[in-house]
């Protein structure tokens, strides 16, 4: 009886459902959905993000010139920078300028963070105002600081020798390598502290102020509570801010732009603004692609050695902290 | 963003602007210029021609303004509507590059030095326009020749509308003051001149840092009085030369009188340095002039009163030193009305036209054509006197060689610049920083 029916059963399905067209397969085929469903997202990745990258890539192997479609080269760019002292003190300068704005940034933006976590009159005023060289375009903050640098009309170098007569003659700030490098590098320190301090302020609101009880409790000093509680519980917010906070600041150009152009004489050009000055003033499109194509590397470097430096602690991934 | 010497000439021409414009509409007749009798080609304008034109941005008023208002009067005579747009300086290149590579857009580009050059093939030769001109004004100076012509040849690739050069400005009082009447041509005296001027406080100042225009200018200028050059006739570079160490040697002793500083300087650093008094004397153009005069400052008024304008010092040249930037109109090949396009320059060349423009610009552009120079506003004021004479130098950028992408990239990546800085600055000895330069200019060279 009950094979008769399910015979019937079957006979019926097989009458009503025509055997599936190839289409219908097809979309019933998982691994071909799952692709088609990617299509826009990829779509969307080839046209604004893999095409300038593989054009990029493509002219650092071109002679390509401004005016001129140039012919593909091979290595050429890249072995003629390998011998171009200039490229390699772009390369020395950007280290160092990201290593040290960095961790300047970093060491002032969590003491800022930390103060303005307290309760003080005015909190929501005076974190608005602080994130203010963070709002103000760069080209125009950098303009302010071009006059602070100026040879002759310095407000620093006005302060020091005309109100306290504590030098006889204006400061030379851009003029001679060290001291413009350290200028820049100050200039940027001021931009990028609003972006460290608000984000790390962020990461501070979320600690649980019982903590702190806990450890006051306990006895705990200040540096005890900064050390233990503060820091760990910082780690995950710290990390992606100093990931974020070093490509910005490797990628840097519109401060070295505005104020030096990467004078005096090429000893404060870093790896962005030596490739533009070569590829769009200079017309040399393929040398300023290779220039920037080989930012890539340290760009990659830099952000995994701060996302595994700092961000992955086994406490990240739920297990017990060493 | 950078300041550059134009920007601060527009600043100067906001305020002149309002005094200077005479009344627009009044149709005035240029009649200071000498012409000779030729016949005009006859450009059969093409059925319902129109134009679009792209020229640089105006830094003194009255170059838009009369650009446009002699424009509105060849619309109104041949009905060919022209579209001009002004683009600002940085853009102009790169949409330069768009315009010859796609082939659409502008009919007409007005640009820079090199840039025919290194479009020939995309441009509308203009010769016949060029020799009417010539014919008609007296001749073309030998810097229009230089930049219109293909190299070596007689083909205008484009037709060169004016340039602007930098010659010295200094503080009358303060020079003679030190027991100079005027800046000396010799090298010795002018270094002479430097050190008393240093002494008496009222220093020599000029930049050698990443400043485009002032910087470029001024170590061809050291480069030119040393007769040195950057290639030779062939395109061989040819800057490392004994020539070459002597211009470094001396640049070396002339930075030892000038006020500190001066290496951090854009194109504006040394306009503010003299418009305050820190320095007496620098190179520049007519913009640091004007914008004193026209200063509501009366102290700084007087300091226009007291500057005075020469030639930069000659040195071991036998022709004035120093270069000037034109302009030029190319004409594109993918334009469908080369005729209307060709008679608008025209229209625009002509005296009653290019007069008024020239004359309200007051020396910010300077004729590339002869007769030009004999209008009667050049003498109105003894300083304008060296401007008057811009493009009559047999210097460019890029001398003694062939005017292509090299010279221009030579001079935008500051090769020349960089080599003098690092060498008065003692970071390289004259000997190294020479081969260095020499070593970068020729990668450009070779790629050209």
């Amino acid at each position: 009886m009950s094979t008769t029916t399910s015979d019937v059963g079957l006979q019926q399905l097989t009458f009503v459902r025509k055997p599936d067209g190839l289409v219908t397969r097809l979309f019933d085929y998982k691994p071909f959905l799952v692709f088609l469903c990617m299509l826009p997202t990829i779509g969307l990745l080839v046209v604004f993000l893999t095409y300038p990258l593989g054009l990029g890539l493509w002219l650092s192997m071109t002679d390509a010139t401004i005016g001129q479609p140039g012919e593909f080269i091979g290595l050429d760019n890249f072995l003629y920078l390998l011998e171009d002292p200039i490229f390699w003190m772009s390369v020395t300068n950007t280290i160092f300028y990201t290593t040290v704005a960095t961790a300047g940034k970093f060491v002032l933006g969590l003491w800022l963070a930390m103060l303005l976590n307290h309760h003080i009159p005015f909190k929501a005023f005076l974190r608005a105002i602080v994130l203010l060289p963070w709002i103000v375009p760069t080209v125009l903050s950098s303009i302010a600081w071009w006059w602070i640098y100026s040879p002759q009309f310095s407000i620093i170098s006005y302060i020091v020798v005309d109100v306290l007569h504590l030098k006889d003659h204006y400061i030379n700030f851009l003029g001679t390598p060290w001291p413009a490098r350290w200028s820049l590098i100050a200039a940027n320190i001021w931009r990028g502290i609003p972006f460290v301090a608000i984000t790390l302020l962020a990461g501070l609101q979320t600690i649980s102020p019982s903590l702190y009880e806990a450890a006051l409790l306990d006895g705990a000093s200040g540096w005890q509570k900064f050390r233990r509680i503060t820091v760990p519980l910082l780690m995950p917010i710290l990390a992606v801010a100093l990931t974020l906070s070093v490509l910005f600041t490797f990628s840097d150009f519109q401060l070295v732009y505005a104020i030096t152009r990467g004078g005096p004489f090429n000893t404060t050009h870093l790896m962005a603004t030596l490739a533009f000055q070569r590829a769009i003033p200079g017309a040399q499109l393929g040398e300023g692609a290779a220039i920037a194509v080989s930012m890539i590397p340290f760009l990659i470097g830099a952000t995994l050695l701060c996302f595994f430096g700092v961000g992955r602690r086994k406490w990240q991934q739920g297990e017990a902290n060493d | 963003m950078a300041i550059t010497r134009r920007d601060s000439l527009a600043l100067g021409a906001a305020a002149l602007g309002v005094s200077s414009i005479p009344i627009i509409g009044a149709h005035a007749t240029v009649d200071d210029v000498p012409t000779a009798d030729v016949k005009p080609p006859e450009y059969k304008i093409e059925q319902g021609a129109s134009l679009d034109m792209i020229r640089p941005a105006k830094f003194v008023e009255p170059d838009e303004v009369y650009w446009k208002k002699n424009t509105e009067e060849f619309s109104k005579k041949t009905g060919v509507e022209v579209k001009v747009d002004f683009l600002s300086w940085e853009d102009l290149r790169p949409q330069l590059a768009v315009v010859a590579n796609t082939g659409a857009g502008a009919d007409l580009f007005v640009s820079f030095g090199a840039d025919p050059h290194i479009y020939a093939d995309k441009l509308v030769e203009m010769t016949d326009l060029a020799e009417y001109l010539g014919a008609k004004y007296g001749g073309w100076y030998d810097l229009a020749m230089l930049y219109g012509r293909k190299w070596n040849t007689k083909n205008w690739l484009a037709l060169p509308l004016g340039g602007g050069t930098g010659p010295v400005m200094y503080r009358k009082s303060w020079v003679n003051e030190v027991g100079y009447n005027e800046i000396p041509n010799d090298l010795e005296k002018f270094l002479d001149l430097c050190q008393k001027l240093q002494k008496s406080g009222h220093p020599f100042g000029m930049s050698l840092g990443h400043a485009l225009g002032d910087a470029n200018g001024f170590s061809e200028w050291l480069l030119w009085t040393h007769n040195a050059f950057v290639v030779d006739q062939n395109g061989k570079v040819a800057l490392d030369s004994k020539e070459t160490i002597a211009a470094l040697k001396y640049a070396t002793e002339l930075q030892k009188t000038m006020i500190p500083g001066t290496l951090t300087w854009n194109d504006v650093g040394n306009n503010q340095a003299y418009q305050s008094g820190a320095i007496g004397m620098t190179f520049n153009g007519v913009s640091l002039y004007y914008s004193m005069l026209k200063s509501p400052d009366p102290k700084v008024n007087a300091m226009a009163a007291d500057t005075q304008v020469q030639d930069t010092p000659y040195g071991f040249s036998t022709r004035k030193p120093m270069t000037a930037a034109p302009i030029s109109a190319m004409l594109f090949k993918h334009s469908k009305y080369p005729n209307a396009a060709k008679e608008y320059i025209r229209f625009m060349m002509e005296k009653d036209q290019y007069g008024m423009w020239l004359s309200s610009c007051l020396g910010y552009w300077c004729q590339p054509l002869k007769a030009y120079s004999k209008m009667n506003f050049w003498n109105s004021d003894p300083k304008l006197k060296p401007f008057s004479a811009a493009l009559d130098s047999p210097f460019y950028d890029g001398y003694k060689g062939p005017i292509s992408s090299a010279s221009a990239a030579v001079i935008a990546n500051y090769t020349v610049v960089d080599m003098f800085a690092s060498v008065v600055t003692g970071a390289s000895a004259p000997e190294a920083a020479a081969k260095q330069a020499a070593r970068a200019a020729e990668r450009y060279y070779k790629k050209a």
